[in-house]
């Protein structure tokens, strides 16, 4: 490492109210290469390279750029000193030209409307030299997703940068737009400029880049040279946690099929392909884990399994019964339970009472109501004895669910989706930001669930998670399932590979040398 | 710091004490907040009186207490808290399921038309068929008004702040067109409608005050309200509709039919307190057949914090005030302008109160 890097960050903190966001993070690039981010969501990846870029201010520590000690109070400040981001949500004005975005902000509009001329020229030679494709009079919101991400590029070097940021640039794009891409940021590091760019798509990252960092929450744990590790090495880093869980248990005794996926399609929230021809079965009593990266299509695919997402083709069979389709309500109540990921925005009502949380599939339903009116003391029974059993940490069944800690939230989420009785069990992030206690209590119950006949599918970015209960493990990436191994953990290295994409007999040649 | 306060009570109260106290404790933090509100907000109005050359605590006492002269003056004021009572407890519903309903107002005057048309076109039934029957023409008349923006919310995602302002236009409008054309009593130079048939109107309370049941019906709906919202299925599909609608689809609740629910019944009420202004109070239609109940309304409903059965205190504390700005411009040089601006700023305060009031639920 060179004595003066280019850009160094020196322990940074930053907290957002409870959420420590960046825990000391120290980061150094050097001028000319391409450095790439790697991590879970939420990781702490877009906050740090906010900072750097003045839209964010850090709590603690220093940021040292070209030797000196900087701190930017607004992007137009970093821009000056020849810094640019281009962030995940584009920042242009959907109704204006491409050349009108470019000087919005930029000194008089007298001066900038007697200089269109030179705004179109320039940005028709740098179009021209990266081969962007990008007309100045295009109105923004005629553009595809992909040109519009151009445009984004195209801005930061139209103002003049040296150090070029780009979070998560190829989420939204498809696979040729990605290749597209990658060759640009080779071109800009060929004129001298710095390219910094997230991702949590390991090919991508070991195709272009020179050097990759590695962050979990809100810390750089390794910078490695590209050459150095391979995408099972860096798979492993990513997710972290080699504390190994080892729960007692028997080995599983396959029944019936309870659940059958076949050929499962579904789109995501930007109208692209997530879950691309997903076929699976879980026979009841059998844990059937599915393993990702996070990002891979598994939030989908839980969501279009519990009825919460349009299905595009493909079949959702529960007991023989055809539920592809059928709504939340009716697929609730074919005996299909569902732990979701996101417990604030699916799992619970925070401002409601444990009580009110436990029936919030059977509100009318007895015996929890009876002639369309609560039964309050039949609610109050069934919550205290689910309180008991899975040993939820609160004063009574009235208090606030908002009022309980994150683990003693999600035993109440598991205790309410398995007081259902369900033949299947859909688990999205079985243990995610909960106390180890809590972690194995739940984990436990699940393996009970197993024995007592129950089929499960648990989708989860924890490997500890999959390796302590599932009977066998589904290796999800971009949309499709890629291969099926067995909970062992020498088998690591395989399953490092299925998550970044790599069946074994493919290997990608890396771009950027 | 919360364990540790447990932890003490723990030792000292029994369980049963304990839920008590909490309870007691959480309706006194409820109850005080709001009265603290009020109080505030009349000390500013003294104040600002007083900076006008007025005895601004002979004005705010005068506003308060100057209308409780005698039974009359009293049953004036519950004739005032009746719609009040209705538009607000109507709006705690759709506040509650997260529906920003602000055509009360509009819902009142469709209520009105509704009610003048069938007191106005049916002759020769009994009061005990007649009366009901206007009051149910006005609520379904307010329902289908309010649904038409609750349509076009759930179908087209179209906000309902914005169809809802706009169909209250529509509907005063359409009011006075009814009163200058095709509803005109044409024996009248002014622009109203036909006298109600004896029948249709709604019976007084005492046979030579204006008061009449509507008040009672208010504060029964008020408190029926009250009891659908927290202890019925539906009611609780409403509320964690309004808290959490990712919750509510996951859980299988129909968001869209929850929302068309809560919206209707808000106007309902709204309706039919328009149904009232005409069958109770005016017997005929007017052109300006409410001066801003609907927009008070919202202010009612604010101040109880979406809580019904507290609408029927609110909505009586807002008709105070309302007949005691009547009695200044009466007695005093108070322009009315001023009286606006107190009731403004009950209403402005309610809301910091209300912050002040969430935030203090974390401490206590």
């Amino acid at each position: 490492m060179s004595a003066k890097p280019f850009l160094r960050i020196d322990n940074i903190r930053k907290r957002f109210g409870p959420i420590v966001a960046s825990d000391g993070v120290s980061l150094e690039i050097e001028e000319g290469e391409i450095h790439a981010l790697l991590g879970e969501n939420g990781a702490g990846k877009s906050v740090l390279m906010s900072m750097i870029c003045g839209m964010v201010r850090p709590d603690e520590g220093e940021i040292i750029y070209r030797g000196q000690s900087v701190r930017f109070n607004s992007p137009r400040e970093a821009i000056r000193q020849r810094i640019g981001m281009v962030h995940q949500h584009f920042m242009l004005v959907p109704n204006l030209t491409v050349a009108e975005n470019y000087i919005l902000g930029q000194g008089s509009a007298l001066k900038v409307i007697n200089d269109m001329d030179k705004v179109d020229a320039k940005i028709r030679e740098l179009s021209d030299r990266y081969a962007l494709d990008v007309r100045p009079d295009a109105i923004i919101e005629d553009l595809s997703v992909g040109e519009q991400q151009r445009v984004e590029i195209l801005k930061v070097l139209f103002h003049g940068i040296d150090l070029l940021i780009l979070d998560e640039p190829t989420a939204v794009l498809t696979p040729q737009e990605t290749d597209r891409l990658l060759a640009l940021m080779g071109d800009l590091v060929k004129d001298g400029k710095t390219v910094v760019f997230i991702s949590h798509k390991l090919d991508e990252v070991m195709r272009v880049s020179n050097r990759i960092s590695v962050m979990r929450d809100g810390r750089v744990v390794h910078t490695v040279n590209v050459g150095e590790t391979d995408a099972r090495g860096l798979a492993r880093m990513m997710v972290g946690r080699d504390v190994g869980m080892e729960l007692p248990r028997s080995p599983s005794a396959p029944g019936p099929l309870v659940l059958s996926v076949d050929n499962l399609t579904c789109r995501g929230e930007t109208g692209l392909p997530a879950v691309r021809g997903v076929s699976l079965d879980v026979r009841a009593g059998e844990i059937v884990g599915i393993a990702g990266v996070s990002g891979n299509g598994q939030t989908e695919l839980s969501l279009a399994l519990s009825g919460l997402l349009p299905v595009d083709t493909g079949r959702v069979v529960l007991n023989g019964k055809d539920i592809t389709g059928l709504g939340p309500a009716r697929i609730n109540a074919s005996g299909f339970s569902h732990i979701p990921e996101d417990r604030h925005k699916h799992g619970i009502v925070m401002s409601l009472s444990l009580g009110e949380n436990t029936i919030l599939q059977r509100y009318d339903q007895p015996p929890f109501a009876a002639r369309g009116m609560l039964n309050r003391r039949a609610i109050g029974e069934h919550t205290r004895d689910l309180i008991k059993r899975f040993r939820i940490k609160s004063r009574d069944e009235n208090q606030r669910i908002g009022d309980l800690s994150g683990g003693n939230q999600q035993k109440l989420v598991v205790a309410r989706e398995l007081a259902r009785n369900p033949d299947f069990i859909l688990v999205n992030q079985l243990a995610r930001g909960i106390d180890i206690g809590a972690m194995e209590f739940v984990m436990e119950e699940m393996l009970k669930q197993r024995d007592s006949g129950k089929a499960i599918l648990l989708i989860s970015t924890e490997l500890e998670e999959l390796f302590a209960i599932c009977d066998r493990i589904l290796v999800m990436c971009h949309g499709e399932i890629l291969g099926e191994l067995p909970p062992e953990r020498t088998r690591l290295d395989e399953l490092g590979l299925l998550m970044a994409g790599k069946r074994a007999d493919v290997v990608q040649p890396p771009l950027a040398s | 710091m919360e364990q540790v306060n447990q932890g003490v009570r723990e030792n000292v109260y029994p369980q049963a004490a304990q839920a008590l106290y909490r309870t007691l404790s959480q309706a006194a933090i409820s109850a005080v907040t709001p009265i603290a509100a009020v109080l505030v907000a009349l000390a500013f109005g003294a104040t600002l009186l007083w900076l006008n050359g007025f005895d601004g605590t002979d004005v705010v006492t005068v506003m308060i207490f100057g209308s409780f002269q005698d039974t009359r003056s009293v049953a004036e004021i519950l004739l005032k808290a009746t719609p009040l009572i209705l538009i607000g407890a109507g709006l705690c519903v759709a506040f509650r399921c997260s529906i920003w309903n602000i055509g009360a107002e509009g819902q009142l005057y469709v209520g009105a038309i509704a009610a003048t048309f069938v007191g106005t076109s049916i002759d020769g039934l009994s009061v005990w068929v007649h009366a009901p029957l206007v009051m149910l023409a006005g609520a379904l008349a307010g329902a289908a008004w309010a649904g038409i923006a609750g349509y076009l919310k759930v179908r087209f995602q179209a906000s309902e702040i914005v169809t809802t302002i706009m169909l209250n236009y529509i509907a005063i409008i359409l009011t006075s067109y009814l009163v200058t054309g095709p509803m005109k009593d044409a024996s009248a130079a002014y622009p109203q409608s036909a006298r109600l048939v004896r029948e249709a109107w709604t019976p007084r309370i005492v046979s030579d005050m204006r008061l009449h049941i509507g008040i009672l019906v208010a504060v029964v709906l008020a408190v029926a309200l009250y009891i659908f919202l927290q202890r019925s299925s539906r009611g609780f599909a409403l509320r964690v509709v309004g808290l959490n609608p990712h919750a509510a689809r996951y859980a299988g609740m129909d968001v869209r039919r929850n929302v068309m629910i809560a919206i209707c019944i808000s106007g309902a009420l709204a309706g039919l307190a328009g149904a009232f202004e005409v069958a109770g109070v005016t017997h005929r239609l007017y052109q300006n057949i409410s001066p801003g109940y609907g927009f008070e309304g919202i202010a009612v409903a604010l101040l109880a914090n979406n809580n019904p059965l507290a609408a029927i205190i609110s909505g009586g504390l807002f008709a105070t005030l309302r007949s005691g700005s009547e009695v200044l411009q009466i007695t005093s040089q108070v322009p009315q302008v001023l009286v606006l601006v107190i009731q403004g700023m009950v209403i402005l305060s309610v809301v910091a109160f209300a912050k002040f009031r969430d935030k203090f639920r974390f401490v206590a």
